[in-house]
């Protein structure tokens, strides 16, 4: 009889999911996890999915993910397709009802952003396409403002004993936030037209926020990794209409952008991304400090 | 007006002879043209204003129409009868094979055969199975999954059919319908994600190629950060290895345990326990007896299977983009209790029909790495090995008649083999594959094989199984 007890006692315990922080939370991708963590401060803890030396797209439903999505009560992702290739089955898989898509604990940035790119036309001959458009959001600041809005809304509505205070630090950190903007933009000020090639199409937000040029992209289509002959186009493209940079992601491989930096005598530059891709970009602020200045030092 | 006064003022200059009559002018001058500053500036504020108020107006219009184009995107292509279509993929395959014996003479010799479909492919070019697939969430509560394979000869099996709960409380998650069983690692993947063009030995002896469930699943995941997943499937346990059974209750139950997370960032593992327990009833196949006649043996009684399974993923930073690492490997071991009956008389004739017990303790074994050397190319290799064991046939021990001679099937084997494959995946939705194979399942015979093998996966971006 002792022994029920006991394993009753255990089973209660499992199943009432002892709750150590208010809101649990997995992020999809690092950028969310760091605006969850200006929006949540210590109400929160934070599970990062990825990191920012991944793929994103390429992503398997690991187990840890799995684990983690069980007893998640929100799950903050890019949506738009980015993470179809494992978010769904993290979702089917974690048995838990709160992080489903349509639930209010999945919440999906791209949906309150406008999206650059949507194709006319959906066919894999085109290589990867997103049919929402291009789900590389955050690295326009309008984007991320847009975002940290709805996500404390989002917090707020799940946790509601803590709805003040998510509003609170929503108001802060978009007083930080909008004070920035023009000071990025000051900044940022010679990057206007600059003419840049890119990796993948994932700096389209950036590009258009500062009004620089993308010339061509490393990739011959979307998610097709770069070859010689692609790149050998580029680079006779690249005589005629010259560009100051070759700009690639933390998660890209530097070969192909060092081949032809190094043919078309421009400068390779590596973008953090999101955050963590440089030791410098620690949150959303030094991401974007660290991106514009790395981006400067080629622009003259 | 201040037009009238300039002119007045000139006319006044050019006209006007005394130099104080003049200074008198000018001063006037001077004050209607600062009066003229001050209403110009007024005005110029006014306007000032009144731009900043349009403006941001203009401002709040574009942030609408920039919610409301977003709106308007997503919903295209949402309205009309098939706003909600299922998730729809095709998966077409084929394959050109060179195998040194005869596929149609396959065996695992020293392993009752599962009637499962475990041989190679025919020779030459050969079309794989064609898998369709529709998905879809029903409603807010479910889930359902139908993958339908198309037979290269015509026909199509129910590969799975089944609904899947999406919503109920504490981890717990119910499958039911047709279904791959959660037991090992292997057996839950579809055939054209596997690593190699087919199962490993331990799959094809123990399992039939791959163990399906009609029954019930559930699934609990424990809350916490460390994966434990327990599963429960309850099933007909019509399938390899129990057999069909025109029986109420249960066939096959089975239970499994999976364990798994990550070391760092750059690698992740799973390791699980799975125990299969089936009781088969007249479970036969056919066999020559020494004189070369037809023999239908059958077997009754249980059957119990344990599968340990353990998988490891390498990629640097957890990037497996550029390269990576997996290393997979299962253990089976399989207790066969009961009664076997030989019958020879459609063929020799000879014994007729006689049972007596039998009785089996089975394993083996695999171990495979698949190494993404660079983007869209991997090398992978498996070994595989069958433990024959012991077999205690009690028709031929207690001298009914019928000797060791007469059930060639099962004679003392222990089938290995070595596979290499290279494969080539253009995309994550393409992939051409070279597989060469040493298979020794016959007694004393080597199959020596080659297969080149496509597979295509058109429509719905299906997701990743780890």
């Amino acid at each position: 009889m002792k022994r029920y007890q006991w394993m009753a006692v255990v089973m209660v315990w499992l199943l009432t999911e002892p709750a150590f922080a208010s809101l649990n939370i997995l992020a999809c991708e690092p950028e969310w996890g760091a605006l969850t963590k200006e929006l949540g401060g210590d109400k929160v803890s934070v599970y990062v999915a990825t990191n920012a030396l991944q793929d994103v797209h390429h992503i398997e439903a690991r187990p840890s993910l799995i684990a983690r999505a069980r007893s998640a009560d929100l799950a903050v992702c890019t949506g738009a397709e980015l993470e179809i290739g494992w978010l769904p089955l993290v979702q089917t898989q974690s048995g838990n009802s709160k992080i489903q898509t349509g639930q209010a604990g999945y919440f999906e940035a791209a949906r309150y952003v406008v999206k650059l790119e949507a194709p006319q036309r959906v066919d894999r001959v085109q290589g990867d396409v997103h049919p929402a458009g291009n789900p590389h959001i955050h690295l326009s600041p309008y984007n991320i403002e847009k975002v940290a809005t709805a996500l404390a809304e989002r917090m707020a509505q799940i946790d509601g004993g803590e709805a003040a205070y998510y509003q609170a630090r929503a108001k802060s950190f978009l007083d930080r936030w909008r004070q920035a903007i023009p000071k990025w933009e000051k900044e940022a000020a010679p990057l206007k037209g600059m003419p840049i090639v890119v990796y993948h199409k994932d700096l389209s937000y950036l590009n258009n926020w500062l009004g620089m040029r993308e010339l061509g992209q490393l990739e011959p289509k979307p998610g097709l990794p770069p070859t010689t002959s692609h790149l050998s186009d580029l680079l006779a493209r690249l005589a005629k209409d010259p560009a100051k940079a070759i700009v690639r992601s933390a998660y890209n491989d530097p070969q192909a952008a060092e081949w032809l930096a190094e043919r078309a005598k421009i400068p390779a530059v590596m973008l953090p991304y999101t955050v963590g891709g440089t030791d410098k970009s620690k949150d959303l602020f030094s991401l974007y400090d660290d991106t514009l200045s790395r981006l400067l030092a080629v622009a003259k | 007006m201040f037009k009238r006064t300039l002119i007045a003022g000139a006319a006044a200059l050019a006209f006007a002879g005394p130099a104080l009559a003049q200074d008198a002018e000018l001063a006037k001058i001077r004050a209607e043209i600062d009066q003229m500053k001050q209403v110009y500036e007024q005005r110029i504020q006014a306007l000032e204003k009144r731009l900043a108020e349009a403006e941001a107006k203009a401002g709040k219009a574009e942030k609408s129409a920039a919610s409301a184009e977003t709106a308007a995107a997503s919903a295209a292509n949402r309205t009309g009868e098939n706003a909600f279509n299922p998730a729809v993929s095709l998966v077409l395959q084929g394959t050109y094979a060179r195998t040194s014996k005869d596929p149609n003479t396959f065996q695992i010799t020293g392993f009752m055969p599962s009637g499962g479909e475990v041989g190679p492919p025919k020779r030459s070019f050969g079309l794989g199975e064609t898998e369709l697939a529709i998905a879809a969430n029903i409603d807010p509560y479910f889930r359902g999954v139908a993958i339908a394979s198309l037979a290269p000869e015509g026909g199509a099996d129910v590969e799975e059919a089944y609904f899947q709960t999406l919503s109920l409380p504490a981890g717990f998650t119910v499958k039911g319908g047709r279904f791959f069983s959660g037991i090992g690692y292997q057996n839950e993947q579809h055939q054209h994600a596997w690593a190699f063009k087919d199962a490993p030995l331990v799959y094809k002896a123990f399992l039939g190629g791959q163990l399906r469930h009609d029954g019930v699943q559930l699934k609990w995941i424990a809350p916490t950060d460390l994966l434990v997943e327990l599963g429960a499937e309850l099933s007909a346990g019509d399938q390899f290895p129990g057999s069909d059974r025109n029986k109420n209750g249960l066939g096959g139950s089975s239970i499994f345990a999976h364990v798994g997370g990550d070391i760092g960032a750059s690698t992740a593992w799973r390791a699980g326990l799975a125990y299969l327990r089936t009781s088969p009833q007249n479970r036969n196949y056919g066999d020559i007896d020494a004189l070369g006649g037809a023999v239908l043996d059958s077997f009754t009684g249980n059957s119990r299977l344990w599968v340990a399974d353990a998988i490891l993923k390498w990629a640097p930073n957890g990037n497996a983009t550029y390269t990576n690492f997996k290393l997979q490997g299962e253990y089976f071991r399989r207790k066969e209790d009961g009664q076997l009956t030989y019958d020879d008389s459609a063929g020799s004739a000879v014994f007729g029909s006689v049972t007596d017990s039998f009785k089996t303790r089975q394993s083996g074994w695999y171990l495979q790495g698949v190494y993404q050397f660079l983007p869209q190319w991997r090398v992978g290799y498996r070994y595989d090995r069958l433990n024959f064991g012991t077999a205690d046939n009690g028709i031929v021990t207690s001298g009914l008649g019928p000797t060791a001679a007469d059930f060639p099937v099962l004679a003392p084997h222990s089938p290995t083999r070595n596979t290499l494959m290279l494969d080539w995946s253009p995309t994550e939705f393409s992939r051409i594959r070279l597989q060469f194979a040493s298979d020794k399942s016959r007694l004393g015979l080597t199959d020596n094989q080659v297969f080149v093998q496509y597979i295509y996966n058109l429509g719905a971006h299906g997701a990743h199984k780890f």
